[in-house]
């Protein structure tokens, strides 16, 4: 299954809810230009919801970094949420856990964006 | 999951067809370069479809060998990785370029090896993608997860090109399942 996205406002928040896969060719290219999107419209906090994501790979990792860097160099802040045990073991392996803010709560990840 | 013995059977079920199958397109001029009882090989065009075969068959197959999901998982990450190797960073896309795949089931290990007609690859001179420069740049993780899910991984320079070699021991019970499958 390819990825899938849809994109709410919560408390000034963009929230993004991912599913399907984030791999090259299949959702790492969207994922860049949601991203870079969202940021452009002004949105500079954003919640990336991978509670549905089923498969990431080395791309997918690849754009998360990207998107993380992309939007700190805007001024903004994006966090992970609700990570599946696949995707928090990659991150785990890569190093990658402690780089990202990781919540698996939506109102406490609102909560944690600066005001 | 394809943990349980019915489910084992049926792939390896589909695995010896799969093999008949090969044997009688080999003779039709298919994209099945050649087999034998243990050892099947493709060749495959430089595209992300392909990709996505190699990592379908070697799910297929890890999960008929009796591994449980975890390790299948593993399995098909590494193939997929070394795929996207193969077709992106070694042969470019080129449609003239192939990425030969191969799956062979010993009686200890899953071997697979994954060649491009690319430039080459040194493993050795790859950047370590856990240290604080590189930790976030945006790619140079693939050859790192291969190594993290398989048990060996070997390194062959091809003229032209490169030959990543992928192996997973099979574990005693993963063993026992596939002789009760018999």
């Amino acid at each position: 299954m390819s990825m899938k996205s849809s994109t709410r406002q919560v408390d000034g928040v963009t929230i993004i809810d991912l599913s399907g896969r984030i791999t090259l060719g299949e959702g790492s290219s969207v994922l860049r230009d949601l991203v870079r999107q969202t940021v452009a419209k002004g949105n500079k906090k954003i919640l990336l919801n991978l509670g549905d994501v089923t498969y990431i790979d080395s791309s997918g990792i690849g754009e998360l970094v990207s998107a993380f860097t992309s939007v700190r160099n805007a001024g903004g802040e994006l966090k992970l949420l609700n990570l599946t045990k696949k995707v928090h073991d990659l991150l785990q392996i890569t190093k990658l856990y402690t780089v990202f803010d990781v919540k698996d709560d939506e109102a406490t990840a609102i909560q944690a964006f600066s005001k | 999951m394809h943990s349980d013995r019915q489910t084992t059977c049926f792939l390896e079920a589909r695995y010896f067809l799969a093999l008949s199958r090969a044997s009688k397109r080999k003779k039709g001029g298919g994209k099945h370069l050649s087999m034998t009882a243990k050892k099947v090989v493709y060749k495959l065009d430089s595209t992300l479809e392909s990709v996505n075969e190699a990592e379908q068959k070697a799910s297929e197959l890890a999960s008929g060998s009796g591994f449980d999901e975890d390790e299948v998982l593993r399995i098909e990450m590494a193939v997929r990785e070394a795929a996207v190797n193969a077709v992106y960073h070694g042969n470019g896309y080129d449609p003239n370029k192939k990425m030969t795949l191969a799956f062979e089931r010993t009686e200890k290990d899953l071997i697979i090896t994954v060649a491009d007609e690319g430039h080459g690859l040194d493993p050795e001179k790859l950047p370590d993608p856990l240290a604080p420069e590189n930790l976030l740049k945006p790619s140079g993780r693939g050859i790192f997860l291969i190594r993290s899910f398989m048990d060996e991984v070997r390194f062959r320079s091809l003229e032209p090109g490169t030959e990543i070699t992928l192996i997973k021991h099979v574990r005693s019970e993963a063993a026992d399942g596939k002789e009760e499958s018999k």
